[in-house]
């Protein structure tokens, strides 16, 4: 639950301009798709969000106050591939950020403490689908079970933005279609700002309440190098679409939104 | 159908492992045969019964001059400093090699150092660490901790630095700090690549202890054979070898065993 603004942002790489003249506001509980041609920026700006890498020239606000330097635990992420922890079991990985935040000096919970953390995340687990997998390695995992997995890592630790990098990318559309209805319900029951990273349109069209396309606007060979994307679009999505907790068993009709129909 | 898609079965394989042994096996004691025919004194190539002669008395019989079994004391001996120096260097390369791998400032400070350090040839300090440490068994084990270390160090560096971006960054994400990423991310994944590395270095640390126990050194494996080799005493040399290189084997396969068995997970990271 966070506004990020971003104020006349640049990225440059030595004489290379990546990006540019990026200036617009991410409301709070926003979910946001960025979608854009392949080497337009997405990731670099994606990086920028997590604090990863830094803007060269303008700032980056979030509830007006500038953003970290680096990674934080107000940043949740789900990248394409490697996002949970080959090493640990499935509850290992989602117990792990309670881990990380309780135990500063050994990174482990013993006890009571453990138990509460087990018993969290053995919730959030099934929530995410994966109840009866728990003592599984990621490895045994198909590539859908382990976004479900990433993604109920990154909600254990509680962001207050989500940073998805082609999440779905490498999955098959039936897949896809089931990771989509859980995404927007994990959207509509936690307090996240989600910014999506996708090159799927449909994708971006059904699940963010606001798309914004990068784009070049010289391509000419010579000005290529001097001239960085930027916002090309901007889309609201309507009916506008706003975040609500809803029952989990509750029927959905989708007649208030049709385009989670997949129309 | 082609030779690259034959595949052996079960039984072929193991016989065709044999194979190699058993031609090996053959050549010796047909030669030997051979040259003990014209001369039955012959030491150069003994036969089977002169080495078990030999192994008999170093390894079952007690020695009359120092009271002792004299294989086992030898092996003794030499196990201790191959394992006191192992202990070392992979401790040490442990906490180097991730130090390295995870901070930019440790990279910067010690990685061309370790880089210059692992091109000295270990077998030329030899003598230094002779004039310095004494004939005793510090010196033995440093060298073979000077010859493995700096190796084990650029390994487990190359390997924290192959972690994908990702895994840091999601960690991160997680709230982690410096010494917990170090903790919980990178040093159980780099654990069973230490294994790996450590089954490179049994060779190299094999060869500096052999050399380090012919030079000076009153007891161990390698200090016998150079010992006897004065004597020409090929039946107590050849069984020697064949049980170092049976101990060397044997500890190459405890680790992939110990590295299965500790880490279930690494199999199929590994073959990613």
């Amino acid at each position: 639950m966070s506004a990020v603004s971003f104020d006349n942002v640049w990225k440059e790489y030595g004489d290379h301009i990546v990006l540019e003249r990026l200036t617009f506001e991410i409301a709070s509980r926003a979910f946001i798709a960025l979608v854009g041609p392949s080497g337009c920026g997405k990731t670099t700006f994606l990086r920028m969000l997590l604090g990863e890498e830094s803007p060269t020239r303008g700032q980056i606000l979030v509830d007006g106050k500038p953003l970290k330097p680096e990674p934080d635990s107000d940043r949740g992420v789900v990248f394409q591939r490697y996002s949970v922890f080959p090493h640990l079991t499935v509850l290992q990985n989602v117990v792990l950020g309670r881990e990380l935040q309780r135990a500063k000096l050994t990174g482990r919970l013993f006890g009571p403490a453990k138990c509460a953390a087990v018993e969290e995340a053995m919730a959030l687990l099934a929530e995410v689908g994966l109840s009866g997998h728990e003592h599984k390695y990621p490895a045994s995992l198909s590539g859908g079970m382990q976004q479900r997995l990433a993604l109920a890592q990154a909600i254990m630790r509680g962001p207050k933005i989500l940073l998805l990098d082609e999440p779905f990318g490498a999955l098959d559309p039936g897949i896809r279609a089931d990771i989509h209805v859980l995404m927007k319900r994990l959207w509509n029951e936690t307090e996240l700002t989600i910014v999506m990273v996708t090159h799927d349109l449909s994708e971006a069209f059904r699940l963010a309440t606001r798309v914004i396309a990068l784009d070049r606007s010289r391509i000419r060979p010579e000005e290529r190098e001097r001239f960085g994307a930027t916002v090309s679009r901007d889309l609201e999505i309507y009916p506008r679409r706003t975040a609500k907790a809803r029952q989990l068993a509750t029927f959905r009709s989708g007649q208030d939104d049709q385009a989670e129909n997949g129309a | 159908m082609r030779l690259m898609n034959l595949r052996p079965g079960r039984q072929a394989r193991f016989y065709l492992a044999g194979l190699p042994f058993m031609l090996l096996a053959i050549a010796y004691f047909a030669g030997s045969g051979l040259r003990l025919a014209e001369n039955p004194d012959d030491k150069l190539l003994p036969a089977l019964s002169t080495m078990a002669q030999a192994v008999k008395h170093m390894a079952f019989e007690m020695d009359v001059r120092t009271g002792t079994i004299l294989m086992l004391s030898d092996t003794i001996a030499s196990l201790v400093r191959f394992f006191s120096a192992l202990a070392i260097s992979t401790s040490a390369a442990l906490v180097l090699g991730i130090l390295i791998g995870l901070l930019p400032g440790a990279n910067a400070l010690l990685a061309p150092f370790v880089g210059v350090a692992s091109m000295v040839p270990p077998l030329a300090l030899l003598p230094i660490l002779f004039i310095v440490m004494g004939l005793g068994e510090n010196s033995k084990v440093a060298l073979i901790v000077i010859g493995t270390l700096p190796f084990i160090i650029r390994d487990i560096t190359m390997r924290v630095m192959e972690l994908p971006r990702e895994q840091l960054i999601k960690a991160q994400t997680l709230g982690a700090s410096t010494w917990q990423v170090a903790l919980r991310v990178v040093l159980p994944q780099i654990l069973p690549r230490l294994i790996d590395s450590l089954r490179l270095q049994l060779g190299p640390a094999w060869l500096f202890l052999i050399a380090a126990e012919a030079i000076a050194s009153d007891s161990g494996l390698g200090y016998r054979i150079f010992l006897v080799r004065r004597y020409l005493s090929l039946d107590v040399i050849i069984p020697y070898v064949i049980w170092i290189t049976f101990l060397a084997f044997v500890m190459d396969a405890g680790l992939v065993m110990l590295q299965r068995r500790l880490f279930p997970w690494f199999a199929s990271v590994r073959s990613e």
